[in-house]
C-alpha cells in the first residue's frame, strides 16, 4: 500500500503526465496546490461528497430492497411451477446475460432522465440475478428434509417458511452478495450517464471540469463503500450461517 | 381377531421416467395390518420396502389399488402416521431441541408443553445434554436417535420405521430395541418396521413379511410365536431366523444372478461367509 502511494507520488512529482491528469495523492506539488486527499476531505466537510454519497446509497438501498422482494417471489414461482420455469425461467436467464446498463437508453425513454431510470436498472439487474440463484437454491433443498417436514404435517406456505427457505439461506446470502455488487455498479453507471445526482453524476462533473483530484476522490469513496459492505456485511453473514450449520469455511 | 388398522388392496406402484422402461416397485400387494401389530418387512435391496412405507405414509401415491387406514382412504400425509427414515434428515439450521419440537408445533401444542415433551424424549434416547447443540455436532448414531425421538414425541397411532437402527452401534441398538418394545407394549401402536437384520425382525415382530424383487411384492409371511419379553437365544427364534435366512438367500441369489451374471459365484461365497457373523444375520 505504502509503496503504491510512493510510486503514485513520484509519477506526479516528476510530472510524467500533466498535473490535471495525474494529481498528487497526499503531498501537494506546489504550496497550497491540489491533492486527492485534500479534495476528498474538503468534499466530505463541505457536504458535497457526503450528500452525493448519501444520494447514491439511498438509491442503492431502495432498489436493492425492492429487488430482493421481487427476486424472492420470482425465484419461488420458477421453483414452484414447471410451466413458469419453462417460460419465465428461460426468459429471465436470457435477460440476465445482458449487462444491465444496456437497458438504460430504454429506461430513459420510459421513465425520463431521472431517479426512476436509475432505480429501474438497479432493480432489473439485481432481481434477475437473485431470482435465478434462488430458484436453483429452492430446487436443491434435500428431498429428505422435505419428506421429514411433510410426514410431520407441514405443507404449503408453512413448508416453505420452515424448511425450503431456511435450507436455502446460504445460497440466498451468496445471491444477495452478487446482486448487491450488480446493483452498486448499476447505481453508478446510471448516475454517470443520467445526470440525476449522486456519486456517478459528480464523477462525470469532475471529468468535464478536468479535475482529476475530484474524480479520484470519488473513486476512493466508491471502492471503500463496496469493500466495506462486502466484507463487513456479506462475508460476515455468510461465515456466521455456515459456521452454525457446521459447514467448513475455506479461506 | 383384532380390527384391521391398515388395509392394502391390489396395491401397485411403478416409477416412470421419460424415455425409460417403467420400474415396477410394487405389484399386487394385498395386506391387512391389525391394530397394534408389530410388523417387519425384510427383503433384498430394491424390493420396494421404502416405497411401501412411503405410500402408507402418504408421501408417495400408488399407481393403482386402494389403501385405507381405519377404513378411510388416505389422502396425503397425516400426523397419525409418522415416518422414521433411513437417514436422520435433521434440519441443520435448528438446534436438536427445535428439531424434536418441530412436529409438535405443527400440531399446535403450546410451546412450553412441546418443549417439555421433547426434552422427555431426548432423555429417553440419552441425548438431553445435547438439546441445545446443532445437528452437525452429533455423530451419525446420535443424529438417528434424535430422529427417533422426533418421531416418537408425536405419539402417532402408526409408526413407520425405515431401517431406523441400521446406522447405530450394537449397544445402542439393543437399548433402543428394549425401548421400542416397551413403548409398543405400553401404547399398542401399530408399527411397520423395515430392516435388513433378520435377528432384529425376529426379536421385535409379531409378523414378518419377506419381500421379493422384480416385481416387488410379498413373497412369504412368518408369524413369530415366541412369548415376550424375548431373548435372542430363545430356540423358537433361532430356528425361525435360520428358516428366514435360507429363504432370503434363495431370493438374494436370484437377484445377484440377474445382476452379475457369470461373476455371481464370487459373490455367493461372500454372502455365506457373512451369515456366520456373530452380529446376527445382517443382509
Ligand atoms: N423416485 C424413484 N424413481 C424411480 N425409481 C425408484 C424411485 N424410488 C424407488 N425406485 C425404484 O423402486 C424400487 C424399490 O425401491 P425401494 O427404495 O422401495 O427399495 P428398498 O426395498 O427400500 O431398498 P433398500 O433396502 O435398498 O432401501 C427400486 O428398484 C428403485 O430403483
Ligand atoms: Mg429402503
Amino acid at each position: 500500500m505504502a509503496i503504491l502511494i510512493a510510486i503514485w507520488e513520484a509519477i506526479s512529482k516528476f510530472e510524467i503526465f500533466p498535473a490535471f491528469m495525474w494529481p498528487p495523492l497526499i503531498i501537494p506539488n506546489e504550496p497550497g496546490g491540489v491533492t486527492v486527499m485534500k479534495t476528498l476531505i474538503n468534499g466530505l466537510i463541505d457536504g458535497q461528497l457526503l450528500e452525493a454519497t448519501g444520494q447514491s446509497l439511498g438509491r442503492l438501498i431502495v432498489g436493492f430492497v425492492i429487488a430482493v422482494i421481487l427476486g424472492t417471489i420470482i425465484g419461488f414461482l420458477i421453483y414452484k411451477s414447471e410451466l413458469i420455469d419453462d417460460t419465465l425461467g428461460f426468459f429471465v436467464s436470457t435477460l440476465q446475460s445482458v449487462p444491465n446498463i444496456v437497458w438504460f437508453p430504454l429506461a430513459i425513454l420510459w421513465f425520463g432522465l431521472g431517479v426512476e431510470s436509475v432505480l429501474f436498472i438497479i432493480i432489473l439487474g439485481a432481481t434477475l440475478s437473485l431470482s435465478i440463484t434462488l430458484s436453483t437454491a429452492f430446487k436443491s433443498v434435500p428431498p429428505l428434509n422435505i419428506r421429514v417436514a411433510r410426514t410431520m404435517g407441514s405443507k404449503g406456505f408453512h413448508l416453505f417458511r420452515t424448511v425450503i427457505f431456511p435450507a436455502s439461506v446460504p445460497q440466498f446470502i451468496a445471491g444477495l452478495r452478487v446482486a448487491w455488487a450488480l446493483a452498486w455498479r448499476a447505481v453508478l453507471a446510471g448516475e454517470l450517464l443520467g445526470g440525476s445526482g449522486g456519486l456517478g453524476t459528480l464523477l462525470d462533473m469532475g471529468r468535464s471540469l478536468q479535475s482529476m483530484d475530484l474524480v479520484f476522490a470519488i473513486m476512493i469513496i466508491i471502492g471503500v463503500i463496496g469493500t466495506i459492505i462486502d466484507n463487513f456485511v456479506f462475508v460476515k453473514l455468510e461465515r456466521l450461517v455456515l459456521r452454525k450449520r457446521g459447514i467448513q469455511v475455506v479461506k | 381377531m383384532l380390527e384391521p388398522h391398515i388395509q392394502l388392496t391390489d396395491l401397485h406402484k411403478s416409477f416412470e421416467h421419460k424415455g425409460q422402461e417403467p420400474v415396477i416397485a410394487l405389484d399386487q400387494v394385498n395386506l391387512t395390518i391389525p391394530k397394534g401389530e408389530f410388523l417387519s418387512l425384510l427383503g433384498p435391496s430394491g424390493c420396494g420396502k421404502s416405497t411401501l412405507l412411503n405410500i402408507i405414509a402418504g408421501l408417495d401415491k400408488q399407481t393403482s389399488g386402494d389403501i385405507t387406514v381405519n377404513g378411510k382412504p388416505i389422502k396425503g400425509p397425516g400426523n397419525d402416521r409418522i415416518v422414521v427414515f433411513q437417514e436422520s434428515g435433521l434440519f441443520p439450521w435448528m438446534s436438536v431441541l427445535d428439531n424434536v419440537m418441530y412436529g409438535l408445533l405443527i400440531k399446535k401444542v403450546p410451546k412450553e408443553e412441546a418443549k417439555a415433551r421433547a426434552m422427555k424424549w431426548l432423555q429417553k434416547v440419552h441425548l438431553a445434554k445435547f438439546a441445545h447443540a446443532q445437528p452437525h455436532e452429533l455423530s451419525g448414531g446420535m443424529k438417528q436417535r434424535v430422529a427417533i425421538a422426533r418421531a416418537l414425541v408425536m405419539d402417532p397411532e402408526i409408526l413407520l420405521m425405515d431401517e431406523p437402527f441400521a446406522a447405530l452401534d450394537e449397544q445402542t441398538r439393543m437399548v433402543l430395541h428394549k425401548e421400542l418394545e416397551s413403548l409398543w407394549r405400553e401404547t399398542k401402536k401399530t408399527i411397520i418396521f423395515v430392516t435388513h437384520n433378520i435377528r432384529e425382525a425376529v426379536i421385535l415382530s409379531d409378523r414378518i413379511l419377506l419381500m421379493k424383487t422384480r416385481p416387488g411384492g410379498v413373497k412369504r409371511e412368518y408369524t413369530v410365536q415366541a412369548s415376550r419379553p424375548r431373548q435372542a437365544t430363545d430356540s423358537v427364534l433361532v430356528d425361525l431366523e435360520g428358516r428366514i435366512l435360507s429363504e432370503l438367500q434363495l431370493e438374494m441369489e436370484k437377484v445377484l444372478k440377474e445382476e452379475f451374471g457369470d461373476d455371481y459365484d464370487f459373490k455367493k461365497d461372500q454372502l455365506h461367509g457373512n451369515s456366520d457373523s456373530h452380529m446376527g444375520s445382517d443382509i
